[in-house]
């Protein structure tokens, strides 16, 4: 018997910048799942430790969806109990759905334009939060079959004037059983995998997962591409953009949880994919964003939070230090790029201008020394120019990545705070609820005395709810920083050395132009 | 040579001491310049001799001397009339030391906001940058002594002996001969030499050849030393970046330290690059862009001397016609072919020695820049793939 409810969660926060906002969602009754489920790949709420506490949550999960399904705002649809087992449910309206991992293995997809709104609060998902069983223990293991390859190239014009765009072609080559096929080649735009972000952002996000940041928009270089213009800085331009796009992807796929999801396997596989428009900056869902991220702003600075735990208040200020060195270490690199480019530029015109030097020197083997001199300026000036690329896209690009990934950290750490405020909220709440109970007792309504019973115990199962919430948004925090720390660790290592590789190259290129110049010097007589 | 730098409490005082292993050809006269003061920007130079020669009251002795002394000496000698036949060696530059004066501004001003490491690094860069300035500011004096001591007319010069034992301060005389000259002479001779030279009718093959190359070299090597100086500018900011990237990545990555500890030794390396670059090409270029245009100098002296010749034998064609003061126009005439004779032989051979004195120079200081480079290249190498190794390892 499968059950799929659809409810709506409508926040009454006190606060009165907490839009109220409708969030629809599915949730897999877990009654079903607890029938016929593999428990394993239950897993729960991920803290179990035995395979009794499976049960136990799975248990406990029905009662929470139940008691969810009871608050519901009138404005909303109600649970759908009148046909449990149509699975067509799940389709019968436009909703704005999240993925699932149902045992039939149907994606469940986000049809339509991604939730432009991220909601403030946390809806009882707990389906959601206890999916990907292979982490944790299995992880590990996971990691070392990894095996995908992505790749982005091949851009490609498409259009004319303002309203063109560039198109890449994405290739994945994997021997996932996930994927349909061993290789895919599709092809997308950039509003795409803004797209996907959007998507995999407002999936994960609340539930402490670092979603790895897409590539920054850029006005100024878009439009000289869609301007036409050939020159160097829109091919630069595009050679930037295809590489993080690659670079993205594959941080993307790195991550367990968003590997397997629906969203991100369609965006690799799938040949034709629905227009985000909603990732516009000025469309409806882009303003929406912008004024959610104020809220956040603000609702950062009111929310006082105890933090009990030490590891959290340490991270924290761990990555805030962090943070301001990448930055400055970001701007010294990109200052080295600049110098290295002039240098390249300065040699080539010295080169120029040492031939002429000899062209006009009137001593034989002399003038010939010097245009030797020339040529070998000429060859180190493609060198520094070769050079000044891999600074740039190893180390330069790797650096404004891990500013941005440490935005998406920091904004983790938010949400696990949201988290705790939400179950404070509901603390107050229940409180509340507890004294007008206890007026009531002495007034003589017993049917509002009825309700206030129902409502404590609605907000009852809303403190565990949000207790609960709390607890995983932190276990998931903690793994997620651990997994990004060792990537991190590994990411710097790989590249640093990619990049002490280079120079080593260039150091030796220039011994032997050196060493071919030396005898030539030797023969001026 | 090898500079040690001595850094007093007030940081604004440094002293050189060189050890020099150089090239005075004549042990009869050698000068060198062991020792240099740097108070307040103003450079003290002690200038060091050491003769057999008995014109000198001693056999060994030491002056000081700034930097205005010298270019009263080359003053004097351009002026010297006898001197005219000769490539008279190019004063050195003023000692420029704006790069390290900013720096120094810089340091000082961002003190408070540094770290004590990045304070360090540029104190570091600081001092680096002196060194450099000093450097070349004592071998271009140097050398321009010794370009005297070794030319056999200069080394007997008066003002040259004053200039090297003379204990007391200069600086007397260098006001009355300003104040003689007023460095017209000098003035004249930069602006009007193209036009003279180019204009003149030349019989002389040998000169005809010389004055060509000149005009034609002068302009490429003028291009060439800015050019070269433009790339090693680049080249040690290059190597500034790298000190402070070895900075910010010591703070980062505490895991990966000993690999990003040598990235600062890398620094130190690429910057010996540029500075070996800019003291054995972008110097060079810039010492023979002054030589190239004393040898110009020259031409233009023995062109207004073929030009006062022609105007004499006029005067004596015209003397001759109105049969008045013959005798002191044929005199003028004989006088004015004797000096252009005495230039062009002398001119002939001073331009044949300054040809070769050019090619030696620059074939040493390219075959020194060249092992440099290899040498530096190969020391980058090992130490980036030691670099590379601890990584693989960790």
């Amino acid at each position: 018997m499968s059950c799929m409810r659809r409810f709506c969660h409508e926040t009454q926060s006190h606060d009165s910048l907490h839009s109220c906002m409708c969030r629809r969602s599915v949730a897999l009754l877990l009654l079903k799942m607890s029938e016929e489920r593999d428990p394993a790949a239950l897993s729960g709420s991920a803290q179990t430790e035995g395979e009794e506490d499976l049960f136990v949550s799975a248990m406990e999960s029905p009662e929470a969806a139940r008691l969810s399904a009871e608050d519901i705002s009138p404005s909303s649809n109600g649970p759908r109990d009148d046909d449990p087992d149509d699975p067509d449910d799940l389709f019968a309206e436009a909703t704005e759905e999240v993925s699932l991992d149902s045992p039939e293995r149907q994606p469940i997809l986000s049809d339509g334009p991604s939730p432009a709104i991220t909601p403030v609060t946390i809806s009882p998902r707990v389906d959601v939060f206890d999916r990907s069983p292979d982490l944790d223990e299995d992880e590990e293991e996971n990691r070392d079959t990894f095996d995908i390859q992505i790749s982005v190239s091949d851009p490609e014009k498409v259009g004319d004037g303002m309203n063109a765009y560039m198109v890449y072609k994405v290739m994945t080559k994997t021997s996932l059983s996930i994927f349909s096929r061993d290789e895919v080649c599709v092809k997308r735009r950039f509003s795409d995998f803004l797209g996907l972000h959007s998507k995999l952002a407002s999936k994960y996000m609340h539930m402490g997962y670092i979603v790895p940041p897409a590539p920054e928009k850029s006005i100024v270089g878009m439009t000289k591409v869609k301007v036409g213009k050939e020159d160097l800085s829109s091919v630069e331009f595009v050679e930037k953009r295809r590489s993080a796009l690659e670079r993205y992807l594959l941080r993307t796929v790195k991550h367990p949880a968003l590997l397997k999801d629906p969203d991100v396997l369609q965006f690799l596989e799938s040949s034709e994919l629905p227009r985000a428009v909603s990732t516009q900056a000025l469309s409806g869902a882009g303003i929406l964003r912008m004024v959610n991220k104020a809220a956040d702003a603000v609702n950062k600075m009111t929310i006082k939070m105890n933090e009990s735990d030490a590891w959290f208040e340490e991270k924290q200020q761990q990555f805030e230090n962090l943070d301001v060195q990448l930055r400055k270490l970001h701007a010294s690199v990109e200052s080295l790029v600049c110098h290295r480019k002039e240098l390249s530029v300065n040699t080539a015109s010295f080169a120029k201008s040492a031939a002429m030097l000899g062209n006009s020197e009137d001593h034989t083997a002399l003038s010939r020394a010097l245009s030797q001199l020339a040529e070998v300026e000429e060859k180190i000036d493609q060198l520094h120019q070769d050079q000044s690329y891999a600074d740039f896209y190893l180390i330069s690009e790797l650096l404004g990545d891990y500013v941005r990934l440490i935005t998406a950290v920091k904004g983790v750490f938010d949400q696990r705070m949201k988290a705790w405020a939400k179950w404070q909220d509901a603390q107050v709440m229940l409180q509340r609820k507890r004294e007008a109970e206890a007026k009531l007792q002495y007034a003589s309504k017993p049917d509002k005395l009825q309700q206030a019973t129902d409502e404590i115990r609605e907000w009852e199962g809303k403190v565990q709810q949000g207790e609960r919430d709390f607890e995983q948004i932190s276990k998931n925090i903690r793994r997620e920083v651990g997994r990004f720390e060792k990537d991190r660790v590994k990411d710097f290592r790989v590249v640093i050395i990619k990049y002490l590789e280079s120079l080593v190259h260039t150091q030796q290129q220039l011994i032997k132009y050196w060493e071919a110049f030396l005898p030539e010097a030797k023969a001026i007589a | 040579k090898i500079y040690e730098p001595e850094v007093h409490s007030d940081r604004r005082k440094w002293r050189m001491r060189s050890v020099s292993v150089d090239l005075n050809n004549d042990a009869s006269l050698v000068i060198d310049i062991p020792d240099a003061l740097c108070e307040r920007d103003k450079v003290k130079f002690t200038v060091h001799t050491k003769t057999t020669l008995s014109s000198f009251q001693k056999p060994e002795f030491s002056v000081p001397r700034q930097h205005e002394d010298f270019i009263w000496l080359h003053d004097t000698i351009v002026e010297t009339e006898e001197y005219a036949g000769f490539i008279i060696p190019p004063a050195p530059p003023k000692p420029d030391f704006e790069g390290p004066r900013e720096k120094m501004h810089k340091l000082g001003e961002g003190e408070s906001s540094m770290t004590k490491e990045e304070y360090a690094k540029m104190k570091q860069e600081l001092e680096a940058e002196y060194l450099a300035v000093f450097k070349k500011t004592v071998q271009v004096h140097e050398v321009f002594l010794q370009r005297l001591s070794s030319h056999p007319m200069f080394r007997k010069d008066r003002n040259f002996q004053i200039f090297l034992e003379y204990d007391q301060d200069l600086s007397v005389r260098r006001k009355n001969a300003k104040e003689m000259f007023g460095g017209f002479f000098k003035n004249m001779v930069k602006s009007a030499d193209e036009v003279l030279i180019s204009g003149v009718k030349e019989v002389d093959e040998f000169f005809e050849q010389e004055k060509n190359f000149l005009l034609d070299y002068s302009i490429k090597i003028k291009d060439a030393t800015a050019k070269a100086e433009k790339m090693t500018r680049s080249h040690k900011n290059v190597a500034d970046d790298y000190n402070h990237i070895s900075g910010a990545l010591n703070n980062t990555a505490a895991d990966n330290n000993t690999a990003f500890k040598n990235m600062c030794v890398l620094q130190k390396v690429e910057d010996r690059m540029a500075s070996d670059q800019e003291l054995k090409l972008t110097e060079l270029l810039r010492y023979y862009t002054r030589d190239i245009q004393a040898a110009k100098d020259l031409l233009y002296r023995r062109a207004r001397a073929l030009a006062d010749y022609e105007n004499s034998n006029k005067a004596l064609d015209k003397a001759r016609l109105k049969g008045k003061d013959v005798a002191q126009a044929e005199e003028n005439q004989k006088q004015c072919l004797q000096k252009f004779d005495k230039l062009s032989e002398s001119g002939k051979k001073e331009l044949t020695s300054f040809k070769a004195r050019r090619v030696v120079a620059f074939r040493k200081n390219l075959i020194e820049m060249t092992e440099l480079e290899i040498k530096h290249a190969k020391n980058s190498v090992s130490l980036l793939q030691g670099s590379i190794e601890i990584l693989k390892s960790n």
